[in-house]
């Protein structure tokens, strides 16, 4: 089973997150994450959608995501020709004897502390699934209260 | 010319512009502005007697025509009652449109008298639904909402239309264009496509077409004849393409699939080559779809890109129009050598041509015998439709259908309570041809209630019905499958059918005698009126019959 990762454009329909969504469960297809903003053509949000799957899954979950009348474009993005990222934020039981210790974690793979007070810290991150993995994997030991991430948004590079 | 008028009346005119001339429907309080502004047209409504049967007698009405078909709802269980009509159409890829009346905007949401977010529950089988907010949006939902369900791979489109909404004032102005970037109906063989087809019909010794519903949808039946005839090869059907060439054809086998004939699924098992054209490879028709794209090349012919690689993986997928893509390779400079396979399948079409044989009981009707004499009787512009079960099998295997739009059966829901509605809808669209509800007890009473439609529109349709006192076809599986422990499929309390077709006020008779199959049938297509005609069928009459032996 591999990932995928599908760019699509889409009119901005109320109802239409819950079509795509409901074409997914309908139709037994996996996903992964799902991330949607408002693009740069007026009335029209852009969706990068991650899943799993095999090739002719995917084939499928396009031709069936086509299929939707609001659905305008869609793109399978591989991971050579793709930016991508994701936004990452963890809040962290912080004591005064170890919050120095995460403040340099965060240092080192570049992280945002974007709240502190006397027992938390919230730090932000952004980047690819590897990274906020190590991230994660390194903040851990610390104790993590609470994580929310955007899901991976992904942009073709040509 | 700017004058406003009421989203209602904007409704209205839309179906005028779109050429519509009857429509089926059921009014409620969600939807009155819509019934007000009807009583200034000249559209001509038919009030059926429950929802669904307005669904179904627009699917009926569309696929006798060719035409879109409209029915009408108010919210709720108005709304509700017509899923089943929409699903029905939309898995045999039939142009519907739905017309639901919706609660007022402001109350959308809280769960008022009769809300249901009916286009969430459609989404899953409508092409496309619509909630329109302002009444502003309805010339262009309805030209949209009209363009979508015929183009392409047809299907029903659903518009819910708020109470206030229709009364809403607005300046109608009809669009003459259709902005749907996201929308690619139009589909066509490459050249690409065409040579890789010739090559693999030119390799090929036992080639054989498929035939479904695409070629009956995408009027592509005189192409498929066209084609046998330049280059014969056999042809086989599923059961929604049925009507696609004509029975007698002599390249023609019968349809495929679990209750198929033994020429076609034989022809299916054995080819080298398999085309399929506007067939989806549902499971009832092609079962053993990996087996088979094993033993033979797959060439897949469809106008939605969807279908192709789904149910069978296609060596090579051509999307394209059915009708195109026939026709070029009808275009094909081409010599195949195919004598040795054809003859192998004329003896099998043989040892089932005069088959199946006369009957012997006394006090039931055999069914093969029925249908093959109401098809002679009634002639190649006659139209029947089925119900589901035994009935439904008989009637696609013994009925001689000769042309396209003629047989009109629930292919992929399988939708018991469909044939009779569906038959309303033929009469309406084609009333000078003779109609038929091939039908069966279960069934008939799953929609008994549109019979009063059928009187108070003096329409008459024939019912057929094929009474066995039991939900047939689950008695079959029962016997077969289940060592015959029978759970839940008499009927033994049915009505006295008789009874009830004078209370309709159909005319009607009773036969259980072969010998008067030709009187009775005589009587039924003779008469003006609505009529059922009720035959006793054997309980354990089977579908499947064995082949003749030599
Ligand atoms: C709405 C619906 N419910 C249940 C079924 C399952 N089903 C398929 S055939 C059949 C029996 C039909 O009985 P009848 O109409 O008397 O036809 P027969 O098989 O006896 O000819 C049933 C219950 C169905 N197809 N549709
Ligand atoms: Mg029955």
């Amino acid at each position: 089973m591999n990932q995928y990762h599908l760019s699509v454009l889409v009119n901005n329909h109320p109802g239409l997150l819950s079509k795509v969504s409901g074409l997914f469960s309908r139709r037994n297809f996996n996903i992964e994450s799902l991330a949607v903003g408002i693009a740069e053509k007026p009335g029209c949000s852009r969706m990068t959608i991650v899943v799993n799957g095999d090739e002719a899954v995917v084939d499928q979950v396009c031709k069936q995501l086509d299929k939707l009348i609001d659905v305008i474009e869609i793109e399978v993005l591989s991971d050579q020709d793709s930016i991508q990222r994701e936004l990452l934020l963890v809040k962290m039981d912080a004591s005064p004897e170890n919050r120095s210790e995460i403040i340099q974690i965060a240092e080192i793979f570049r992280a945002h502390i974007v709240d502190v007070s006397h027992h938390r810290l919230t730090l932000e991150i952004t980047g690819q699934a590897d990274k906020i993995k190590a991230f994660l994997d390194m903040l851990e030991p610390f104790g993590i209260r609470q994580i929310i991430r955007t899901g991976l948004i992904a942009m073709s590079r040509s | 010319m700017n004058a406003k008028i009421t989203g209602a009346q904007a409704m209205v005119r839309a179906l005028e512009l779109e050429k519509i001339e009857t429509v089926f429907g059921y009014p409620g309080a969600a939807i009155c502005p819509f019934y007000d502004a009807l009583l200034d047209s000249d559209l001509h409504h038919v009030l059926t007697r429950n929802e669904q049967g307005a669904a179904h007698a627009a699917s009926g009405y569309a696929r006798a025509s060719g035409k879109t078909g409209v029915c009408i709802a108010t919210s709720g269980p108005g709304a509700t009652n017509l899923i089943t009509g929409i699903a029905t159409a939309y898995m045999d890829s039939i142009p519907l449109i739905a017309i639901t009346g919706q609660v007022a905007s402001d109350l959308i949401g809280s769960d008022s008298f009769q809300e249901v977010d009916i286009t969430g529950a459609t989404s899953p089988f409508t092409k496309h639904n619509y909630l329109v907010k302002s009444a502003y949006d309805l010339p262009r939902v309805f030209r949209e909402a009209f363009y979508l369900a015929a183009s392409g791979r047809p299907g029903p489109v659903l518009i819910d239309v708020p109470v206030d909404v229709q009364a809403q004032l607005l300046v109608f102005n009809y669009p003459e264009t259709i902005t749907l970037p996201g929308y690619k109906p139009n589909r066509m063989i490459s050249e690409t496509e065409k040579e890789k087809l010739y090559e693999l019909l030119r390799q090929s010794q036992r080639p054989v077409i498929c035939a479904g519903g695409g070629i009956i949808s995408g009027h592509a039946s005189e192409s498929l004849i066209k084609l046998l005839s330049r280059h014969p090869m056999p042809v086989i059907t599923t059961m929604m393409g049925i009507g696609s060439v004509p029975c007698d054809h002599p390249l023609y086998l019968g349809t495929m699939g679990s209750h198929g004939t033994f020429a076609a699924n034989f022809a299916l098992h054995h080819a080298d080559l398999v085309i399929l054209a506007g067939a989806r490879v549902g499971n009832r028709a092609m079962g053993s779809a990996a087996e088979i794209a094993r033993k033979a090349k797959i060439v897949h012919i469809d106008i939605d890109p969807a279908e192709i690689g789904k149910n069978i993986k296609a060596h090579l997928p051509v999307l394209s129009d059915a009708r195109l893509a026939l026709d070029a390779i009808t275009a094909f400079n081409l010599k195949m050598d195919i004598s040795q396979w054809l003859d192998q399948i004329e003896s099998l079409r043989e040892r089932q041509h005069n088959w199946p044989p006369e009957p012997v009981y006394k006090n039931s009707i055999y069914p093969p015998l029925l249908l093959r004499r109401l098809g002679e009787k009634a002639g190649p512009e006659a139209i029947i439709t089925t119900e589901v079960g035994q009935n439904q099998i008989w009637a696609a295997n013994h009925y001689p259908i000769r042309k396209p739009r003629t047989f009109i059966s629930s292919g992929g829901m399988g939708t018991m309570g469909y044939g009779l509605p569906a038959a309303l809808g033929v009469k309406c669209a084609c009333p000078d041809k003779t109609v038929i509800a091939v039908s069966g007890d279960g069934s008939l009473q799953m929609s008994l209630q549109e019979m009063g439609t059928i009187k108070q529109q003096k329409l008459p349709v024939k019912i057929l019905l094929l009474n066995n006192n039991r939900l047939g076809m689950v008695h079959e599986i029962q016997s077969l499958k289940y060592n015959r422990r029978y759970s839940q499929v008499f009927l033994e309390e049915n009505p006295d059918f008789q009874q009830l077709a004078a209370a309709y006020g159909f005319d009607h008779a009773f036969l259980s005698d072969n010998k008067q199959i030709d009187p009775a049938l005589d009587r039924m297509l003779e008469s003006g009126k609505p009529y059922l005609l009720e035959c006793r069928i054997d309980p354990h009459e089977p579908t499947l019959y064995p082949l003749r032996k030599e």
